[in-house]
């Protein structure tokens, strides 16, 4: 991002410091660059400033002025600062030359003592009941800045509770401090006017426009970025305090975005996805549809045991039976089906198995083609398509072949059909084309039309079960992380992979996935001098984006 | 640093040790003498006796769940007891209160809420960290079971054993 006019610094002085910023900086961002705390609510990084919380007070001046308008220099060298007598909110105010910032003076402290207390005048004390109790900012800042008691006697003002806002949001009002960052996100950035505040005075209140319910795809951001508890997710209500969940940071594979994500999950059970900030991806927002989509993960109905025609054997036997078969069978009838769902090591162990049963030619996945948002939601809707691309488990045209292999089955000419991940009836076969096979060796994590035929069944983990990369639509690489433990005998599908790979050829000595990444890097020039940590939890640009973008056109 | 006991020097009439032993004699001598003349009381008859009445009004027993006067549920399900057991013997499912209920203003409340008296080590935390003085440390001791299924308190168990409890608390006041 450079641009052709230099940006112009200025000299700001922070409790005392002087530090340079450059032209354009707010006060609050400068403070915090410069490590000082500011306790906000209505500010926003994201979002416009309208300046209403008032927590972000801080003691602001400029340099004095001889009448000649230059400034007094000070015995310090440095220009003399003449404070204004009142505090300033930093929020909605650039930083300007020779500007002075005191974030932490008597003034101020007792300033934010005063906004807390009016702020909390009608906020009920229901934080036993609130799930946003341990991630509330009213609460912290109460704690921090705030006073332990209040002198406030009289009723508290009733407001409507547990109002639907929208299919995925409800509001408690009472909870509501105003600071209007759910109406500017949606009308902002979210570019869905419909949430307002009624009312006057001290029964001001949110409220959705009644012909215009909140259903945007993109409603649940409101969620994460109301400070206090008044919007919640219906789905995450009441279901597990936030302070128990256990943190997995990794990436969404509902589309070709890859959005950063943090998986919530407590005793192996998945509870809620929140977006991760990652400015090249996703800023910090994620669509509710993709946030929801976790639930299968839990199903009771996961293929928990490998089967060898439809019974549960162990699996060693399972992967010497699916090997036996792939080796009886020429090459010509073999084929195999990969999935773009899959990780970069998944798909490099599935080239490898290409390579060792010479089957080129008679593999691909299967595409997802859905209707781009323009915003977050990509056309791609699987999460790796660069990645198959790259690791050249497709044409440039994912899906091409998938006709001439459903043809090959229909026709008799292919025997034995290997799907990893896919259900090969999206791929135009039948349940009756499948019955005519010979093996079908199939991997998947939840029973469907192909499953129910498989001669060999390798039940694999779910996206959120295992470590791997992927590579968005923007060729940025990725990682993911493992929040929860697959069910029962599922195993990481990489090692399922690197098993096959073993019984059809012989050994090959990976053990841990790292591994996997190596030997793909250095075979992979685009991977070269990388490795899994070195992507790091932000990921790393890997293919030129203007390119990528263009092919997927 | 190895660090030597010093030995005390016993004088002869030590070293024969039989004073003392004359000495020990003597005390339970007396002992016996005051039981056979029913002066002080020995053995208590449990379980038919008890010593309930004498227990410390400190005295930390079983865990329990606790009801107002107007038989309302304290419990907000707000899993602070779960989070602060040490040995981790409580497990809570809260619930929402449907919207037709009465109490739908308190909003949630527990589905389920077990305590496993196996784990419990009576330590109190979860009383004193309880917001809503919902549970209390009863003076049950005598927390038996043949299965381990037993031994796992339950809801119902627990308000059983709790009872009613009265005083202001929080959710309930008017001026919230």
């Amino acid at each position: 991002m450079s641009t052709a006019t230099e940006v112009q610094m200025l000299n700001v002085q922070i409790d005392g410091v002087w530090l340079q910023f450059p032209k354009g900086t707010r006060v609050i961002e400068a403070c915090k660059q410069a490590a000082k705390f500011i306790p906000h609510y209505c500010y926003h990084e994201k979002l416009t400033s309208p300046g209403n919380c008032r927590m972000c007070l801080v003691e602001m001046g400029m340099p004095k002025m001889t009448p000649d308008r230059k400034p007094v220099i000070g015995a310090d060298g440095k220009p003399e600062i003449g404070w204004i007598p009142r505090p300033q909110i930093s929020c909605a105010q650039d930083v300007a030359e020779g500007m002075g910032i005191r974030t932490s003076s008597p003034m101020v402290e007792e300033c934010r003592k005063g906004v807390m207390e009016f702020l909390l005048i009608n906020h009920p004390l229901d934080c036993p009941i609130c799930d946003q109790a341990g991630e509330c900012k009213l609460q912290e800042y109460s704690v921090e800045v705030g006073q332990g008691e209040s002198r406030f006697l009289d009723h508290k003002v009733k407001k409507p509770k547990n109002v639907e806002l929208g299919p995925r949001v409800t509001l408690d009002a009472e909870r509501c401090i105003l600071c209007t960052r759910c109406i500017r996100f949606m009308k902002e950035v979210a570019k869905d006017d419909c949430i307002g505040i009624v009312e006057r005075g001290s029964y001001n209140s949110i409220a959705c426009h009644p012909d215009k319910p909140l259903v945007s795809n993109y409603s649940l951001n409101t969620v994460d970025i109301c400070p206090v508890g008044a919007l919640t997710s219906t789905d995450f209500r009441f279901k597990m305090r936030v302070w128990f969940l256990k943190e997995a940071k990794t990436i969404d594979v509902n589309c070709g975005t890859g959005a950063n994500i943090t998986i919530g999950s407590r005793e192996n059970v998945i509870y809620r996805i929140t977006p991760r900030d990652n400015d090249d991806v996703n800023g910090c927002w994620l669509p509710d549809s993709h946030r929801l989509n976790f639930k299968y993960v839990g199903d009771e109905r996961r293929l928990k045991a490998p089967m060898v025609k439809g019974e549960p054997v162990e699996w060693r036997t399972a992967i010497a039976i699916a090997a036996e078969m792939l080796k009886a069978h020429s090459t010509a009838s073999t084929a195999l089906i990969a999935s773009a769902r899959a990780t970069n090591e998944e798909l490099w162990l599935t080239r490898r198995l290409i390579d060792e049963l010479e089957i080129d030619k008679q593999h691909d996945v299967i595409p997802r083609i859905g209707e781009p948002d323009g915003m977050l939601v990509a056309a791609d809707r699987n999460p790796n398509t660069t990645g198959a691309k790259l690791l050249d488990l497709c044409t440039n045209r994912p899906g091409y072949r998938l006709k001439k292999i459903a043809d090959g089955v229909r026709n008799g000419s292919i025997k034995a059909l290997v799907c990893l991940g896919e259900d090969a009836t999206k791929a135009g076969l039948t349940e009756d084309d499948l019955k005519k096979l010979d093996a079908l060796i199939v991997m998947d994590i939840l029973p469907n039309k192909t499953t129910a035929h498989a001669t060999v069944l390798l039940p694999a983990s779910a996206w959120c079960e295992k470590r791997g990369s992927m590579i968005n639509v923007k060729g940025r690489l990725q990682r993911l992380n493992k929040a929860v433990n697959a069910p029962g005998q599922a195993r990481d599908d990489w090692e399922i992979l690197r098993d096959l790979i073993q019984a059809v050829s012989g050994s090959n000595g990976l053990y841990l996935i790292e591994d996997v990444f190596k030997q793909m890097a250095a075979k992979v020039k685009e991977f070269a001098n990388l490795s899994l940590s070195k992507i790091g939890d932000l990921g790393v640009q890997l293919l030129d984006e203007k390119k990528e973008e263009e092919a997927a056109k | 640093m190895a660090y030597v006991v010093p030995r005390p020097n016993l004088t002869w009439k030590e070293k024969m040790y039989l004073p003392s032993i004359v000495a020990g004699l003597m005390v339970t001598i007396k002992h016996l003498k005051n039981m056979l003349s029913g002066k002080t009381k020995v053995l208590m008859q449990y379980p038919e006796e008890k010593w309930d009445a004498h227990m410390p009004e400190h005295y930390r027993g079983a865990p329990t769940l606790v009801k107002d006067t107007k038989d309302r549920e304290r419990c907000v399900a707000c899993q602070l007891c779960e989070f602060i057991c040490p040995p981790r013997a409580i497990t809570i499912v809260p619930e929402e209160i449907p919207g037709d209920s009465k109490w739908a203003k308190v909003e949630k409340r527990p589905l389920k809420f077990d305590i496993d008296m196996i784990r419990c080590i009576y330590c109190g935390m979860c009383e004193e960290v309880c917001p809503e003085q919902a549970i209390f440390l009863r003076k049950d001791y005598a927390i038996t079971g043949i299965t381990r299924a037993e031994m796992v308190h339950d809801k119902k168990k627990l308000y059983e054993l709790g009872g009613v409890f009265d005083g202001l608390v929080q959710k309930w006041n008017p001026l919230k």
